[in-house]
């Protein structure tokens, strides 16, 4: 469980999280719409320890025990997984020496035995496989040349090999195609469990056709405006956000 | 949330102090006095019983050197060197000449031992699974062993000390001795052609691919000791040979200096490979002491369709000067270069090679990677030039640096010259500091900030690192990662 109380955080002098407030529970799919520039790119990236913002007040807390303290990595470990809006390119490091690497590094934070190379290539397979990932895909360097979408199942195909306890999706649908879309879901979706709680953070109603909610959040100017379920998602797509921002935006 | 600040620091502390090869070896040696004169030079002849026609060449060499001055071109800055204050002979008393290893000095083989060459170990495990590698092992001033020779010779390879070739095959030696380094080449040339203590002799005949990699290693033990070792390769007509050195030192508060002589000759379709991974002891994390690495390296490719190629691994070294290069005097001869150079601390690498094309259709390729870390100083300097003789003559630059933190340097100084119309040269750089992004996605995903700049770096190189023999390309990512971390070893 996932529980934000009261968060602060500036970027320099000015202000983007305004006291916010947040609980997502294990199982639980939480989704947070809002306009453009309201902080929601921000609250991922405050949520998993990104440099270069400065949190006032306020705490974030994993199961109980605040993680604002702790370093990306340690957060990682920890199982907070944040699916990138844009996925970064990293030249000359092959798809499958990173991944290697990433699941080795946070068992060997939490004090388990490093996988394998043969145990490793199995479990690789198989969720490539679910995502109709090409293994000759991951012989090429890390998203360099892929496309938006092959980024973005690429990003998921390293979720499913983290098995993170709390998953943070940014604007995942962003620069994807119907189809792309589809797969991306579903594999999101094969990856709910009870025991794994999700933050959507999207623009649009659409994903939510295919990532369907438990809850659904209005964050607007810093903080969570309104909270319902899967119909506030509707309700947003007919009237949209003007109701939040007034008119200040 | 100043991890990245704090790991930029740490690695400016930790790195160069991390020096493992930093220890002594507390072995008797036997010097010439301090200073340069020329009976210091006729010292250095008589003591490895040198013919007449070498003393005079190295006399020769010497009264050269006094007209000379220091090159002052590159991008570096060291306080004048005293030349009169430095030993130009060190041998180690135990061992006058290279011998069986029997007979060699215990403690000599310990530090070899610890330098990861286990030089016995490597002829008893002979001929079992693991791919051999003949070692010629230079300490201070002279070769105190080298393995694998009879194995060599049934091939017909002469893989020896330069100063016994000169003993066993005056012939060749003096045929081709500064025929790729002329005498007069520049300061520091000249100054090892009149002093060279010894260095490894390497000779393919016609038509033999060399059955296993041939490796030198270079290890700098005395005190004010300049290092001047002389290597020679000559690969006859279609041959091939693959050649690596590694190079360390113990850690010592004075600079010394290490002004070597590579001079590498293939003739008519034949091939050479020569690597290196040079880690001399860097200074420590103020900048004090260190090596001066002021090296010429030359290939010559004499031949039609002969090739050369240079690949390097430079993390260690106070200053560096070294400019492996190519005359691609053979029609379709080709030549190559691929570098990795790692600086931190304060160290200060001004590296690249030259590209001579003179005859039709020679090819070159040229890689560089520069990585800068710490306060250091990273200069690429590369000359590609085309005779006008050299019809169809080609060249692709490739040099990419890398920042780490933002106290380093980065420069790419690239000379081109054709002469011919029909050449076609390229060039590609780029400069580029690892992005906040790179270094946040990896550490999400689990890696702490070392591990995740160690990744990127080593994709960086990657290009590099596969030109270099398999074992020795483990060994160099490992190097490179300590250099820039620390944490490792």
């Amino acid at each position: 469980m996932i529980e934000i109380k009261n968060l602060h955080v500036s970027i320099g002098e000015r202000k983007i999280l305004d006291g916010l407030n947040l609980t997502v529970k294990d199982g639980e799919v939480a989704a947070i719409m809002g306009p453009n520039g309201t902080g929601k790119s921000t609250l991922s990236y405050v949520i998993s320890g990104r440099e270069g913002y400065d949190v006032t007040e306020g705490e974030v807390l994993l199961d109980g025990e605040n993680i604002l303290g702790l370093e990306p990595h340690e957060r990682a470990a920890k199982g907070v997984f944040l699916a990138f809006q844009y996925p970064v390119e990293i030249p000359g490091v092959a798809t499958m020496t990173f991944l290697k690497a990433a699941v080795n590094a946070q068992r060997r934070s939490r004090g388990e035995e490093e996988l394998q190379t043969p145990d490793f290539m199995k479990m690789v397979r198989e969720a490539s496989t679910k995502l109709g990932i090409n293994m000759d895909m991951l012989k090429r360097a890390l998203n360099v040349g892929f496309s938006g979408g092959e980024k973005k199942r690429m990003d998921i195909l390293q979720m499913s090999l983290l098995q993170p306890k709390f998953g943070i999706l940014d604007e995942t649908d962003s620069g994807l195609d119907i189809d792309a879309l589809r797969i991306v879901s579903e594999g999101v979706n094969a990856l709910r469990s009870p025991d794994r709680g999700f933050l959507v953070i999207t623009h649009y109603q659409r994903l939510l056709d295919y990532i369907k909610p438990d809850t659904v959040h209005v964050m607007a100017k810093g903080k969570i405006q309104k909270t319902g379920g899967p119909e506030l998602a509707l309700e947003l797509e007919k009237s949209g956000y003007r109701d939040y921002v007034g008119e200040a935006a | 949330m100043a991890a990245r600040q704090e790991t930029v620091a740490r690695v400016e502390e930790i790195d160069v102090d991390a020096y493992k090869y930093g220890f002594t070896t507390d072995i008797e040696s036997e010097k010439a006095p301090k200073g340069l004169s020329e009976d210091i030079v006729r010292f250095i002849s008589a003591k490895k019983n040198e013919p007449e026609w070498l003393t005079e060449w190295r006399l020769e060499a010497y009264r050269r050197w006094l007209t000379m001055e220091e090159p002052k071109w590159a991008r570096v800055d060291y306080p004048p060197i005293d030349y009169q204050d430095l030993y130009y002979y060190s041998a180690p008393k135990s061992t006058p000449g290279p011998k069986s290893l029997d007979e060699v000095d215990p403690e000599l083989l310990r530090t070899y031992e610890k330098l990861g060459i286990p030089l016995r170990e490597q002829e008893a495990l002979a001929g079992v699974e693991q791919r051999k590698v003949a070692v010629d092992a230079v300490f201070d001033s002279v070769s105190v062993a080298t393995t694998f020779r009879e194995e060599l010779s049934k091939a017909g390879v002469i893989f020896c000390p330069i100063s016994e070739a000169v003993r066993e095959h005056p012939e060749l030696v003096r045929k081709y001795l500064g025929s790729v380094v002329p005498v007069t080449d520049n300061f520091y040339a000249t100054l090892n052609s009149a002093v060279f203590s010894d260095g490894s002799f390497v000779y393919i005949p016609p038509g033999v691919r060399c059955p296993m990699e041939l490796s030198t290693y270079f290890r700098i033990n005395e005190k004010n000791t300049g290092q001047f070792e002389r290597t020679l390769i000559i690969a006859d007509a279609d041959s091939y040979v693959s050649y690596l050195e590694g190079c360390t030192a113990p850690k010592r508060d004075e600079n010394q200096l290490h002004a070597a002589v590579v001079e590498l000759v293939a003739l008519d379709d034949a091939e050479i490979k020569y690597s290196t991974v040079q880690n001399w002891y860097p200074g420590d994390s103020e900048g004090k002491g260190g090596i001066y690495n002021f090296v010429t390296k030359r290939g010559d490719c004499r031949g039609k369709n002969s090739h050369i190629s240079w690949t390097q691994v430079e993390t260690g070294s106070a200053v560096t000067w070294k400019y492996p290069s190519c005359i691609l005097r053979g029609d379709n001869s080709q030549g190559e270069f691929y570098s990795i150079a790692v600086s931190n601390g304060y160290q200060q690498v001004d590296s690249g090679t030259k590209m001579i094309h003179l005859g039709k259709n020679t090819k070159s390729r040229i890689i560089s990677k520069g990585i800068s870390a710490g306060n250091s100083q990273n200069t690429y300097r590369g000359q590609v030039s085309a005779h006008r003789k050299a019809e169809g003559a080609r060249n692709f630059t490739n040099c990419d640096s890398l920042l780490i933190g933002d106290k380093c340097g980065a420069h790419t100084v690239p000379y081109l010259e054709s002469k011919n119309a029909s050449a076609v040269f390229e060039h590609e750089a780029t400069t580029s500091k690892i992005s906040e992004d790179q270094l946040f996605y990896c550490m999400q995903r689990g890696l702490s900030e070392e591990e995740a700049t160690a990744l990127i770096v080593n994709g960086f190189v990657r290009d590099v690192l596969q030109k270099l023999p398999m074992e020795f390309a483990v060994e160099a990512q490992k190097l490179i990662a300590v250099s820039l971390e620390g944490s490792v070893g």
